[in-house]
């Protein structure tokens, strides 16, 4: 079994390979050196797997880049594979998320962008059609940049129904669609927002981190907020609190296990004033009741004190029939537990910091 | 009016590798102008200069003939014959 774990830092790709079931990674990289990866994506649809990989240079802005063949080479098209049309007067500043479709939606990949918009391929990510909808909607002007900027983190298609859509923003919340994209709905009930002194449950404003779900059970979903840990039952019509039993509500990253929609994964922090790890101890949790309880996994984790955080899109899952878990943090370190989060080892260390990880196995 | 454009190596990919690529523009040609031909020649090139709404990036900087060009007008600055236009991009990034 050949098993791929892209990492997306802030300046360039590293592709970790492993051909032994997770035992040993062999890494390379720098890929586009110099340029910040918030989104990656590997799209096991296709044979062999495509990689996606969402580029933002500092000087030379933001573009979409694909491979083929497993990161030996790559191929960006000559027009930009994500514009914002002309009347829109707006430029893209950056791709934050690239979540290729369901199965039974062949070729479909989302884009999800700075500043805050949907866009929509049918050619496997090498353009992009601009999701009208999202932008046009009367929110829009109150959507506010947090410290990362103001983008669509999320996106969340669903198996079987092509129609029915859900984005997350920061700051916004949680939006839904179900014809497709062309209207939405801001649907946060139950997901507190401190920081809005007046009504801490509006309907929308919200700084959604993170939302996760299992396809195989795609009406419970999971949202990692900015303070507020949350799971949906009806496919984020509403949400309840799950933080209990976690030592905070902060955090960026959730995850969901390939295989058991009820099994979480989620890496957190102090809080929003104290950005490390709670008792700087480096743990993963993981529930697997749904968030009824948690559990810290740390074996084969730093023992001594720990001070980097872990970024919304820098934990995943790969697709192994015994899910392999990875996440990688701002210290620019790279874990991976080949048995679903029971014990880790290091795979990459010293390099920039850790903005994206994705994994699947590719062959 | 013949125009020469001077490429930072970051960029020279996006132009099958060249360093200098002569350009002939109408004489009343400006910057602008010249993006517009280079999109139509080197399109990767031309958007990795200018955003899709057709400004130029913040971190790019375009010399003509030794002066930044958002002095002298930015997009609109007029280009002359036998003028050197020298993209670099600016100190930026950690």
């Amino acid at each position: 079994m050949t098993v791929l774990l892209t990492i997306g830092t802030g300046k360039g790709l590293f592709l970790a390979r492993s051909d032994d079931d997770r035992h040993t990674w062999q890494v390379s990289g720098p890929h586009f050196p110099m340029t910040a990866i918030y989104s990656t994506a590997i799209d096991t649809r296709a044979e062999p797997a495509r990689l996606l990989v969402g580029i933002t240079s500092s000087h030379f802005g933001p573009s979409v880049a694909t491979s083929d063949d497993l990161g030996q080479t790559w191929d960006e098209p000559d027009a930009a594979p994500i514009a914002f049309p002309d009347d829109t007067e707006t430029s893209l500043e950056r791709v934050w998320q690239l979540t290729p479709g369901p199965a039974d939606q062949p070729g479909v990949v989302y884009a999800g962008v700075e500043p805050s918009a949907l866009f929509r391929s049918a050619d496997g990510g090498r353009s992009f059609e601009f999701v009208r909808g999202l932008w046009d909607h009367p929110h829009r002007p109150q959507w506010t940049p947090g410290f990362g900027g103001q983008a669509v983190h999320t996106v969340i298609p669903r198996a079987g129904d092509p129609d029915r859509l859900l984005v997350a923003m920061s700051t916004g919340g949680v939006y839904r669609s179900a014809d497709a994209g062309a209207s939405w709905e801001a649907s946060n009930k139950g997901i507190r927002a401190y920081f809005l002194p007046e009504n801490e449950y509006p309907e929308f404003g919200q700084c959604v981190h993170k939302v996760a779900g299992n396809p195989a059970r795609p009406d419970q979903l999971f949202a990692q907020n900015h303070h507020g840990v949350y799971r949906s039952a009806d496919a984020g019509e509403s949400w309840t609190s799950i933080a209990d039993g976690l030592p905070s509500d902060f955090g960026f990253a959730m995850v969901v296990h390939p295989h058991r929609p009820d099994v979480v994964y989620n890496f957190p922090l102090h809080a929003d004033g104290r950005r490390f790890p709670p008792e700087e101890r480096c743990r993963v949790y993981r529930s697997e009741d749904a968030g009824g309880s948690w559990t810290p996994l740390s074996v084969g984790l730093p023992e001594q004190p720990y001070y980097a955080s872990v970024l919304r899109d820098a934990m995943a899952c790969d697709d192994a029939e015994v899910a392999g878990v990875y996440f990688g943090s701002r210290a620019g370190e790279v874990y991976a537990s080949r048995d679903e989060g029971e014990r880790w080892q290091l795979v990459a260390a010293h390099l920039p910091d850790v903005l994206s990880v994705r994994a699947a196995v590719v062959g | 009016m013949r125009v020469m454009v001077r490429l930072p190596s970051a960029l020279r990919a996006d132009c099958g590798g060249l360093t200098l690529l002569e350009t002939e523009l109408a004489d009343s040609a400006t910057l602008a102008d010249l993006f517009a031909a280079l999109a139509a020649g080197y399109p990767r090139l031309e958007r990795r200069v200018r955003t899709e709404q057709g400004e130029l990036r913040r971190y790019v900087n375009v010399f003509v003939d030794g002066e930044e060009s958002r002095r002298r007008g930015g997009l609109a600055a007029p280009l002359h014959d036998g003028d050197e236009v020298h993209i670099i991009q600016s100190v930026a990034g950690g």
